[in-house]
């Protein structure tokens, strides 16, 4: 810190640059808490936007509909992201594998749009009404890569003699995985699962090629609502949503960096005796 | 060879040598082949109840492959395997009678030693009271009572080893199987431990088989070494049948240290069951006489392999006429505390390693550098291996 001090370079870089983050949403907050209607004018501490949103059908029924997306979504995901994790981190050899690492990270990096219309195209060719469950299918899959990727490095770190062990002591395979592999890689795929949701909460372009009628999601409703103009119960449920994400990344990270802290306080218990 | 003073009855044990005696595992031509890479290239070995059997040899040898194959993890692509009498090629490890201890000893990180040492029993549904009574027997055997409720992180390595040792331990299989289990103890641990493990097999009365890369390890555990090498075995033997007349190169030089001398044979005659065997070395610009198991075709191509200990260094030339004489200098000396070895120069250049007992101490050592020497063997002292 105290270099830092006097580099009067960083300071000022650092500050434009968390600025330029989170100035927007710093404004936003506040004027979640504006008394008055107009968004641009403050018109004195209020908290009335936030009550006002308890009646607003609309958005509730969206913030349902959106919950049960994230929640089946991400548990899918995280089934089927796990499952393609044990595969690619090495259980068995077979041909491809070195291909198929490489596709799963494709999602990460394919533009959303892409995604979301090939996916509109594909529940089309198949005469798919769409609606919750088309959402919840695009969802999971592109959020299982995700998943995918968190439980690799996971298991990265995990011996896999371990597994070994438990079935040369007489469990059989599926046991083994429940008992004591999953127990060991059970934060990384809760961190999957958090990841795998927290995506599909806020994703509007996806959700917005393969919804339907009667299936319309958070985002999406704010998306259009903002159209017809910005109101400060707009920026209430932004909030809400900005502490929901942020509580869920914390986690995440809480997750992991426990995960951490548990291997270096057993190596300093190992140095010392 | 002083190994294990076991008394009279761990002499007597040699049930490979009677051809009546059934194996207890067989491995009968078994080949295992990932993708193009064989590992294990036909390969066939019978191992006896109660024997301590050590697979030895250098990485990829081929060796983890084969106790893999034996607890269930590989399956062989041709070939069958035998436990006990009946066919186990195929069944998969939960339902083999046999356990293994590995190399990173993979104890269950979330459970204690306690729960780690009977989660083997609990898969075979035994009542509890049976489970707690083989765990405290268990924990009492690696002498570990007092660390029952602790995590396999809050305890040293060579705890580690004695909790991995009585988790495989606890099902009392028939076969235990250890891979490099001493690896990753310190030399002064693993001296102990390799005690420790040898009383164990001797009070278990069991079967175990040691993967191992120590020549060391293998020699002191073991009843008989199997010598691995690229997917074959070599030679399978007693530790001092694998050091005294070892079969091969590879072997003769995989296990201790030996001098090579390239020769051709010309003389053999007949002599009580074996050949008198007479060869010439270029390198030695001598002649070597050899007392062999068997004779050999004059003008063969053939090695010489003489240990460093089973020659002498001395100033005057030995007066016994059955001795073989060699002179040269001496090149270096290198101190190693108990023994020296003496790197000593013959004729054409070649470096002879001949190993001195340091009998004396260090400031009264007769024999220096550059010193005029004798060195000396008998007949018995080598072994004529063909190339």
């Amino acid at each position: 810190m105290k270099a830092l001090k006097k580099d009067w370079f960083s300071i000022t870089s650092l500050v434009l640059g968390f600025s330029f983050l989170y100035l927007p949403i710093v404004i936003l907050v506040v004027f979640s808490f504006n008394s008055s209607k107009l968004v641009t004018v403050w018109g004195g501490f209020s908290t009335k936007w936030y009550s006002a949103l308890l009646h607003n059908e609309q958005l509730l029924s969206a913030v349902y509909i959106t919950l049960r997306i994230g929640l089946v979504s991400a548990s899918i995901a995280t089934v089927l992201g796990t499952m393609a994790a044990l595969v690619l981190a090495g259980r068995g050899r077979f041909m491809g594998r070195t291909l198929f690492s490489g596709m799963i990270y494709a999602p990460l990096v394919m533009p959303e749009i892409i995604l979301g219309l090939s996916m509109l195209l594909l529940f089309v060719a198949v005469d798919q009404a769409r609606g919750f469950w088309t959402i919840t299918i695009a969802h999971t899959s592109f959020t299982m890569c995700y998943v995918a990727v968190v439980v690799q490095s996971r298991l990265a770190m995990f011996d896999q003699s371990l597994e070994e062990a438990a079935r040369d002591l007489g469990c059989p395979p599926l046991k083994a995985f429940f008992v004591i592999t999953l127990p060991q890689i059970l934060p990384g795929v809760l961190a999957g699962w958090m990841l795998a949701f927290t995506l599909s909460l806020d994703d509007l372009v996806i959700a917005s090629f393969t919804s339907g009628p009667g299936a319309t999601t958070l985002p999406m409703a704010i998306y259009s609502q903002v159209r017809r103009g910005v109101t400060p119960e707009i920026n209430a449920i932004c909030t809400i949503m900005i502490t929901a994400v942020t509580l869920g990344v914390i986690t995440i990270s809480l997750l992991n960096k426990q995960a951490h802290t548990k291997k270096q306080s057993s190596a300093t218990i190992r140095a010392g005796s | 060879m002083a190994k294990k003073p076991l008394g009279p009855v761990r002499r007597a044990f040699a049930p490979w040598e009677n051809p009546e005696q059934q194996p207890f595992i067989e491995f009968r031509n078994v080949t295992k082949r990932f993708g193009s890479f064989v590992a294990v290239d036909q390969l066939s070995l019978k191992i006896y109840q109660r024997e301590f059997h050590a697979l030895l040899g250098g990485s990829g040898c081929g060796k983890t492959t084969l106790m893999r194959m034996l607890a269930g993890f590989e399956t062989p692509t041709e070939g069958q395997i035998f436990l006990d009498g009946q066919e186990i090629t195929r069944i998969p490890p939960h339902r083999r009678p046999v356990n293994m201890m590995f190399q990173s000893y993979a104890l269950f990180p979330h459970l204690n030693v306690e729960k780690n040492i009977a989660f083997g029993l609990k898969q075979d549904n035994l009542p509890r009271s049976d489970i707690k009574r083989r765990v405290d027997e268990m924990l009492a055997l690696v002498k570990l009572e007092a660390f029952a409720k602790r995590k396999p992180h809050q305890l040293s390595g060579g705890q580690r080893q004695r909790v991995a040792l009585a988790r495989s331990l606890a099902k009392r299989p028939k076969v235990l199987l250890l891979d490099e289990p001493l690896a990753a103890l310190d030399k002064k641990l693993r001296e102990e431990t390799q005690i420790e493990l040898m009383n164990l097999q001797e009070e278990l009365r069991m079967t175990f088989l040691i993967v191992t890369h120590d020549q060391e390890e293998a020699m002191n555990l073991a009843d008989r070494i199997s010598v691995m090498n690229s997917g074959h075995i070599l030679q399978v033997a007693t530790p001092g049948e694998i050091y005294e007349q070892p079969v091969s190169r590879y072997v003769a030089d995989f296990i201790g240290d030996i001098n090579f001398f390239e020769c051709k044979v010309t003389g053999c005659r007949p002599q009580n069951g074996g050949a008198s065997i007479t060869l010439h070395s270029e390198e030695l610009g001598n002649e070597i006489k050899v007392k062999a198991g068997h004779p050999r075709m004059i003008g063969d191509a053939v090695t010489f392999a003489i240990r460093p200990e089973k020659m002498r260094i001395s100033f005057e030339k030995p007066l016994d006429p059955s001795l073989n004489t060699i002179k040269g200098e001496v090149w270096d000396i290198a101190y190693l505390g108990d023994v020296s070895i003496y790197h000593i120069k013959v004729s054409q250049g070649h470096i002879v390693r001949t190993i001195v007992a340091n009998t004396t101490r260090l400031v009264e050592r007769p024999i220096s550098w550059e010193d005029k020497v004798w060195l000396s063997f008998d007949a018995e002292a080598g072994v004529i291996l063909s190339q």
